[in-house]
């Protein structure tokens, strides 16, 4: 506090003791008298609740910083909510979107590789929709043309209609290896809400999920922000190509308990993100073992499960379930089209669940983020069009295996190898031989030199809690073809002066 | 613990067991039984007629009209050059062109007489989540929000449940037309500091559900002095305000803030929708409006949990930026829902019934208190079943509303055809006839 400064002279003889404590009591007392007539008249009768710390801290904050917040509080939620983002994830992708690579009209902007999005088959969409959509989005198989259908309240856990296209859509996208139950879906306006408003059915405030390193940034936003559920890393390691161990997770679950927190699952994606590697069969057994025996639920967000590449083949926990005697009411996965039919935009998510009592609180909750009607409208035929949607996944995984090939090879010629992987829309680089020291420290000091010198914007293994510094997600399915060499170029920069400089 | 209940294998939170939900009430029962057995005028006209949704159907042809006559609102136009960006597009601020475009067509609604600069527009997937959102951002756990009674059953969910906050009534009652008194605004705020609760803030809802009535001018003041007097917010819910149909004419509390210069406007916040005054609530768009910086920037952030989707905010862009069209269906509404609202009251007078003087929204309310047995919620809900189950009309109880003075009933009278609302309103009269004829 700036007060105690000025003191110090006083204190130290140029006054002596006298005035060394008088001055200190008069200031205080001033203090008193400004904080409390600028305290609200509310905060007189604070009662002992769980809120009143932090909100009285929050109060205190307020009025000795007055700025924007203005005169009436917000919650302690909203407080930590509302401080700049300091993550490297959303930083980079601000910084991307703000100076956004082109390759003719801004050759010296960020290029983006930071978003997972899938850019690779948008001329198939595409053209779906002008193949498809001479008919305006009312007109109703073969009957008048009419709003009500899609104007009116729909069922706020999305129409039966898109609920069937979308198991149909699921199956096919896993191989068809397993089918999907339209009753066992609560569709969610993208898998961002699906995630949280699972959060909310299955943990209490103060609870905890398990979540295996390295994870998705986005799961310390959807999972904590609004439910005050805690995220436990289950750390995993290169020597096992970050695969996860059930030692590992027993051990964390031991040391949370010893904690006294409240582990109520597992959270997971499959296939994994930021790696992009896929759970055995074994492993999945070994999961639901787990949980079984812990008494644990398990989220598996499947959201990358139709971009796949290579030989490999997904199994999704739905599989496992179906074949084996598990006990399904502990089991939910997640799903949603942003990734597997580059939609993003039209926020379609879903919640799959074989537990009754989740999905009749789920759909409950789902008011708060249903899915646009319209939108579920156009939807409906797309995914029915099953030659279009075969010809998309079909075509998907071979742009995305292509990509992957020339990106990765890329990195090898730069001395950057990358994990092994067999889906996702991302390659996880291990680019520790290029950061100063070997710490979160130097992984970000590459990361910022990358951004803002080499002007490309990665995501680094720190912001997805990775606990081996050095690695980062490169995501290549926003790129053209030929974008892979300026971007192998500019690192190559930063990696030349590295080495000059070591 | 003596006894040990035996847990579901599994568990579930909180929440997900709790009956915040609310949809036990009656307010909820009554569409069960009314999706069991739906009034159809052709196959089934002994069906219950539904009259506790408040919905506008009574415009669809001028939106089927714009939608046919502009195909490039939802088909992206010729070769569709901007279908990429726009399904690409998941940005949280959302479509510039929709904010401008909402911003137009709020300001139109209020004839003009305030401003609203898009920047300062939220996007939510429906009212719902804009109140919910609010809430979240505008009091903590176990905090409390003082709304006026009666109020929309569905706030006891989308205020409390995920949320964790309490509400604390301030009543109105009938002596004044269910006018927010500064008496009452008081009393409620007294009442939460008994239970040691801290008031965040007062949510009204302009024009009012479910009373149907627009406040006024000096009301308005006296609830922004109080809120600013004991420094919490404002949030006015004006879902309905395109649904003014006669005067008064409508005054949101943005005039208020406007007459003020915008003095400590950063307590108040605006939620709209375009679910009644648009008759679009499948599109699932609601916007929150805040004078307060870090509310909007906090908001916007949490909005990721409810985003509109891009091809509706594009298709609506292009609908609401139209002010030809926006002129003629403001105009063209309000006319509609004059006629059907002179038609309900008629009706009801006809048959004996007395309504509050309503100017707004999409129903009326109605007061039944002669016809109950005992002046009680018990009486009321003893007639509410005799309505659904007799009469076969479904329409809301005052208490679902926590309405102070039992007998009074929510009647919606949009979300139907004319001829609909005819067979309603003859059924009520043969019923009112035949309760004259057991008495004398």
């Amino acid at each position: 506090m700036r007060l105690i400064v000025p003191l110090q002279g006083v204190v130290q003889g140029r006054g002596g003791l006298i005035l060394g404590s008088l001055i200190p009591c008069a200031l205080f007392y001033f203090l008193q008298l400004y904080l409390k007539r600028n305290r609200s008249p509310n905060s007189q009768s604070s009662p002992p609740s769980r809120s009143t710390s932090s909100s009285t801290l929050a109060e205190m904050t307020r009025t000795l910083s007055r700025g924007s917040i203005g005169p009436a509080r917000i919650s302690s939620r909203a407080i930590s909510i509302a401080k700049p983002n300091d993550s490297p994830y959303y930083i980079g992708l601000d910084k991307a979107s703000e100076d956004p690579y082109d390759r003719i009209g801004n050759p010296h902007g960020v290029i983006q590789l930071g978003l997972s999005e899938n850019r690779l088959c948008f001329d198939l969409i595409k053209k779906w929709m002008l193949d498809n959509l001479s008919d305006s989005i009312m007109r109703k198989e073969g009957g008048d043309l009419s709003i009500s259908g899609i104007a009116t309240y729909q069922p706020i856990d999305g129409t039966m209609e898109l609920k069937l296209a979308m198991a149909g859509f699921m199956s096919r996208v896993m191989g068809g290896a397993v089918s999907f139950e339209p009753s066992q879906m609560v569709l969610t306006a993208g898998a961002t809400p699906a995630i949280e408003t699972l959060c909310f059915c299955l943990a209490d405030h103060g609870n905890a999920f398990l979540v295996p390193t390295p994870y998705y940034p986005g799961f310390d936003r959807d999972v904590k922000w609004r439910t005050g559920v805690e995220l436990i890393p289950v750390h995993c390691r290169s020597t096992d190509n970050f695969i996860l161990s059930i030692t590992a997770l027993d051990q964390a679950f031991n040391q949370t308990r010893k904690r006294g927190t409240k582990i109520r699952g597992i959270l997971l994606s499959n296939p994994a993100n930021p790696v992009g590697n896929l759970l055995s069969r074994e492993m999945l057994h070994g999961l639901l073992d787990f949980a079984q025996e812990k008494n644990l639920h398990i989220i598996s967000d499947e959201i990358f499960a139709g971009s796949m590449y290579g030989n490999e083949k997904f199994v999704s926990m739905a599989e496992v379930l179906d074949s084996e005697n598990f006990d399904k009411d502990r089991v939910h996965i997640i799903y949603g089209l942003s990734k597997d039919l580059s939609l993003p935009g039209f926020r379609v998510g879903m919640i799959y669940s074989f537990n009754e009592n989740v999905l009749a609180a789920a759909r409950k909750l789902t008011r708060f983020s249903s899915i646009s009607a319209p939108t579920q409208r156009i939807l409906v035929s797309m995914l029915s069009d099953t030659r279009f949607t075969e010809e998309y996944i079909e075509t998907n995984k071979k742009r995305i295996q292509n990509m992957r090939d020339l990106f990765v090879a890329g990195l090898k010629v730069l001395g950057i190898r990358c994990g092994e992987s067999s889906a996702g829309l991302y390659c996880w680089a291990d680019m520790s031989k290029l950061i100063p020291s070997y710490s979160e420290k130097g992984e970000l000091e590459l990361w910022d030199k990358l951004l803002n010198v080499a002007k490309i914007n990665i995501t680094p293994g720190s912001a997805c809690h990775c606990i081996e510094p050095g690695w980062f997600r490169c995501c290549f399915t926003t790129l053209a073809q030929e974008d892979i060499p300026v971007v192998m170029e500019r690192i190559r920069k930063v990696a030349d002066t590295h080495a000059s400089c070591s | 613990m003596a006894i040990e209940i035996e847990q579901p294998s599994v568990g579930l939170s909180k929440v997900a067991v709790s009956k915040t939900h609310g949809e036990d009430s009656p307010y909820f029962a009554g569409w069960k039984a009314y999706d069991e057995n739906p009034y159809d005028e052709s196959d089934n006209q002994s069906g219950v007629i539904q009259m506790g949704l408040a919905e506008n159907q009574v415009s669809f042809d001028l939106l089927e009209k714009f939608l046919e006559e502009h195909s490039e609102a939802s088909s992206w136009g010729k070769g569709a050059p901007g279908f990429r960006e726009n399904a690409l597009f998941q940005d949280y601020h959302g479509l510039k062109s929709f904010r401008q475009a909402m911003a137009n067509f709020m300001e139109q609604i209020r004839g003009g007489r305030a401003k609203f600069n898009p920047d300062r527009i939220v996007l939510t997937a429906g009212a719902t989540a804009a109140n919910e959102l609010l809430t979240f951002i505008l009091a903590d756990p176990g905090d409390a929000l003082l709304v006026p009674t009666p109020y929309y059953p569905g706030f006891d969910r989308d205020l409390r449940w995920r949320t964790g906050v309490k509400i604390v009534s301030i009543h109105c009652d009938s002596s004044n037309n269910f006018q927010v008194t500064p008496q009452a605004l008081e009393a409620a705020y007294q009442c939460a500091e008994s239970m040691n609760l801290k008031v965040r803030g007062v949510l009204i809802t302009n024009p009012s559900n479910p009373s149907g009535a627009t406040l006024q001018r000096s009301v308005l003041e006296e609830i922004l002095d109080f809120a600013t007097r004991k420094n919490i917010h404002l949030v006015s819910d004006e879902i309905y305000s395109g649904s003014t149909f006669s005067s008064p004419e409508f005054i949101s509390i943005a005039e208020v803030l406007d007459a003020r210069d915008y003095k400590n406007s950063e307590r108040v916040h605006i939620v709209y929708s375009l679910s009644k005054d648009l008759g679009l609530p499948g599109f699932r768009v609601g916007t929150i409006y805040s004078y307060n910086d870090k509310v909007v920037t906090t908001a916007r952030r949490m909005s990721s949990f409810t985003l509109i989707s891009s091809q509706t905010q594009h298709l609506l862009a292009c609908m609401l930026s139209n002010k030809e069209f926006t002129e003629n269906y403001i105009k063209t509404n309000r006319e509609r829902l004059s006629k059907r609202y002179d038609m309900i009251i008629k009706g009801l007078k006809n048959a004996g019934i007395e309504c509050l003087k309503g100017n707004a929204g999409l129903f009326c309310w109605m007061n039944l208190s002669p016809l109950l047995e005992e002046p009680t919620r018990e009486g009321e809900l003893a007639l509410w079943k005799t309505i659904l189950n007799e009469v076969k009309i479904n329409i809301s109880p005052g208490s679902s509303c926590h309405c102070s003075e039992p007998g009074w009933f929510r009647v919606c009278f949009a979300n139907m055809s004319e001829q609909t609302l005819g067979v309603a309103l003859e059924r009520i009269h043969k019923f009112m006839e035949q309760r004259k004829r057991k008495e004398t």
